[in-house]
């Protein structure tokens, strides 16, 4: 019946002292405990309880990035989830990747993989963006439940709780859909003995984003900077933006 | 000596950099010759130790991809001359290793995927879920059942069998686990040890298919509490002399055991007791005792001041009746005891350094936080010694026992070795302990502050599962050929 698709980030540990790189070109990464991103971890565990719950049948988690990635991967896999898919993109390409080329990733795997649902983490902990769910849903044109609390599978319609500055919304989607996790949803699970070593027997498949029509992500370039607001504003008419 | 180097292909690695001292000499490499060039001296030649010997990475900075594509020499992809360096400046630049004073020696990249991610998971919830809990129940001699079930429910009760509800994971994934809660207290450590090594592995090695059937799946996830019954108020090391016997009824098929046991961790609250007795023939054997059988009782032992977090009591068995169906029939003489007591040495020798750990990093804190006549503790030269020794024990005791349950996961493992290590694990810890109190000064005495509760508890750790004296004399017999435990021979 249902299958659903579940985001995972590799990020550095929330407990981890951050350091700037001496060339201030970035932060410190080698050899500094990485971890799945907490939000994703609550996302996971969501996929999972509904899975237990018998909503859906196969939990698939995916991750972008170099090979250290199908660490996480696994850490998904030990908490529940059938099977993984890593998107291999590496080295300069991966530190150029955000929310766009990641939601483009997804939608593209939503559709093939068929998934019912698409839950992801609200926001990662290293870029803060908040961007990547709402982006594929948008891709996807399918409806979002963003920043939820609480989320029950109600016949062929979502109904989510959402968090939202002025307190909680309720909402009822239609499937397929994207959800994207928030603090309170759940707890997530430890992974248990047993499930780590099953963990090892589950497939990761290997992708990389041309296979699934991705492009490059584009080179950024650098920023201007201006003296006053109405140079910006002069600036911005120039080139077409506004 | 030195080597001149091509890089092959598959070896070029992006974070290329060049000695120092060439970089500085040399200029930046903006021509390309049509044929491929190795750094020479002067500019272009790099030159590296032997790399058989010394793990030198090679650094390019600076040098954009095209230059660096000069180096790889497609015909040739192994290191091809060696020669010996006429100049007088030795390139001597490597890659500066970081000291890590928390893994002194890199345990981290000798474990498995699995184990790293066993050893953090466990790690987590012993830090969330029994951390806050230890400081009242330490103080309030209060045993947690609970925690039973949680970490039956991870899985990490008798790890290392296979089957019946049970992970089957490495022997070294055990100590890891067993570091971990020791991390957080020696009792929980204990309850953990007694319930996989010294309940669940008797009944798995020793035990019938129907036994193993009844009772591994319960005991797995923590359903059923267990306890080991083997020293008595009489004979602690002197096994082999125990008082309690069992005696075999030929009518109803039954044993009768009288007997008592004392120093029985879980007793109070056990659901079962692997209890060892002397039978008719002289032999010890081993028999599963249940909660109800008239004439088993467990009272509880007062006044303890170590492992309070855990229940320990007596076993009292007057007439107690035990069907055959509960003997355990695989084994016959003291080498079942002994073997079910090497599988906890083995879990207290990585767990004691757990508990040495958190002393050591608690005493570092502390020593950095409290500033004494202008300057943090830690500035004075007696605490850095200290500190020193303590970093240096742990992490050559972490990898003994790293090879140790490596031996042991290839069945390659004699007990000698099990004994030197739970002896060395318990007396270095319980030396770190007690170094770290002192350094904590008088807060060291607050429960507070952890320490003085792991110097209790790690008294009891040197003392039980063998002395620190008796595995010596266990090491002497192995190393003379000499038995020193009796005066008789």
């Amino acid at each position: 019946m249902s299958r659903v698709l579940v985001g995972v980030k590799r990020v550095i540990d929330y407990a981890v002292k951050i350091r700037v790189k001496p060339d201030h070109s970035g932060v410190v990464t080698d050899g500094v405990k990485h971890s799945m991103n907490p939000f994703c971890e609550i996302a996971v565990e969501e996929a999972v309880k509904l899975k237990e719950k018998k909503f859906i049948k196969e939990v698939v988690a995916v991750s972008c990035g170099p090979t250290q990635v199908t660490e996480t991967i696994r850490t998904a896999l030990a908490m529940g989830c059938d099977r993984g898919i890593h998107v291999e993109v590496s080295g300069k390409d991966y530190e150029a990747m955000g929310p766009l080329q990641i939601s483009k990733i997804f939608a593209a795997l939503a559709k093939k993989e068929e998934a019912s649902l698409v839950i992801l983490g609200k926001q990662a902990i290293d870029d803060d963006c908040n961007q990547t769910g709402q982006m594929t849903a948008a891709l996807l044109d399918w409806p979002q439940g963003t920043f939820a609390s609480e989320v029950t599978i109600d016949g062929e319609k979502v109904k989510v709780v959402r968090e939202i500055d002025g307190g909680l919304e309720t909402i009822k989607i239609s499937m397929p859909a994207v959800l994207t996790a928030d603090l309170r949803l759940n707890t997530p699970r430890y992974a248990t003995l047993p499930n780590i070593m099953k963990a090892k027997k589950k497939k990761i498949a290997n992708m990389k984003p041309a296979d699934l029509g991705v492009d490059e992500p584009p080179t950024r370039l650098a920023g201007v900077k201006v003296e006053t607001v109405d140079d910006l504003v002069a600036k911005l008419k120039a080139n077409g933006t506004i | 000596m030195w080597i001149k180097v091509h890089l092959p292909h598959s070896k070029w690695r992006q974070n290329l950099t060049i000695p120092d001292q060439l970089y500085a000499g040399a200029c930046v490499i903006n021509v390309c010759p049509p044929l491929p060039c190795q750094f020479g001296k002067d500019s272009t030649e790099a030159w590296v130790t032997d790399l058989q010997h010394c793990k030198l990475q090679l650094l390019i900075m600076a040098l954009r991809s095209a230059v660096c594509r000069l180096l790889v020499n497609p015909q040739r992809c192994a290191i091809i001359s060696a020669s010996r360096s006429q100049g007088s400046a030795a390139p001597a630049q490597k890659a500066k290793v970081q000291f890590n004073w928390r893994d002194g020696l890199e345990l981290e990249g000798q474990l498995t995927e699995d184990e790293i991610m066993i050893r953090d998971s466990f790690r987590d919830y012993c830090q969330d879920k029994l951390m806050p809990r230890i400081l009242m129940a330490n103080r309030n001699e209060v045993f947690h059942r609970d925690i039973v079930s949680e970490m039956g429910e991870l899985g990490v009760l008798g790890p290392t069998i296979k089957g019946y509800g049970c992970a089957g994971t490495s022997y070294v994934a055990y100590g890891l686990i067993a570091r971990e809660v020791e991390r957080v207290d020696s009792g929980y450590r204990s309850v953990m040890s007694v319930q996989s090594s010294l309940v669940m592995h008797p009944i798995y090695a020793y035990g019938t298919e129907e036994q193993k059937e009844k009772w591994l799946p319960r005991l797995a996830r923590g359903e059923i509490l267990g306890c080991f019954g083997l020293t008595e108020p009489n004979h602690g090391s002197d096994l082999s002399g125990m008082e309690t016997r069992a005696k075999f009824n030929p009518s109803s098929r039954t044993f009768t055991l009288t007997g008592s046991k004392t120093w029985i961790t879980n007793s109070p609250v056990a659901d079962i007791a692997v209890v060892w007795a002397k039978c008719d023939d002289g032999k010890v054997s081993g028999f599963i005792l249940e909660r109800g059988m008239k004439g088993f009782t467990t009272p509880k032992i007062e006044g303890k001041f170590s492992l309070r977090a855990s229940a320990t009591g007596m076993i009292i068995m007057d007439e107690v009746e035990v069907p055959e169906e509960n003997l355990l029939p695989k084994v016959s003489g003291m080498g079942g005891p002994f073997g079910c007591m090497n599988n906890a040495r083995y879990g207290i020798a990585w767990g004691s350094l757990g508990a040495a750990e958190f002393c050591f990093h608690a005493a570092r804190q502390y020593t950095l936080d409290r500033i004494q006549f202008g300057v943090p503790l830690a500035r004075n030269q007696l605490m850095q010694k200290k500190m020193a020794d303590m970093l240096t024990e742990i992490t050559i005791g972490l990898q003994a026992c790293l090879q140790l349950g490596r031996l042991i996961d290839a069945k390659k493992a004699a007990p000698e070795m099990i004994s030197m290590l739970k002896r060395n694990s318990c007396v270095k810890s319980l030396d770190i302990a007690r170094q770290a109190r002192d350094m904590l000064g008088g807060n060291g005495i607050s429960d507070e502050y952890h320490v003085i509760r792991h110097v209790m508890n790690l008294e009891t750790v040197n003392t039980y599962e063998g002395t620190h004296d008796i595995h010596a004399l266990i090491l002497g017999r192995a190393i003379t050929g000499l038995q020193s435990f009796t005066v008789n021979t």
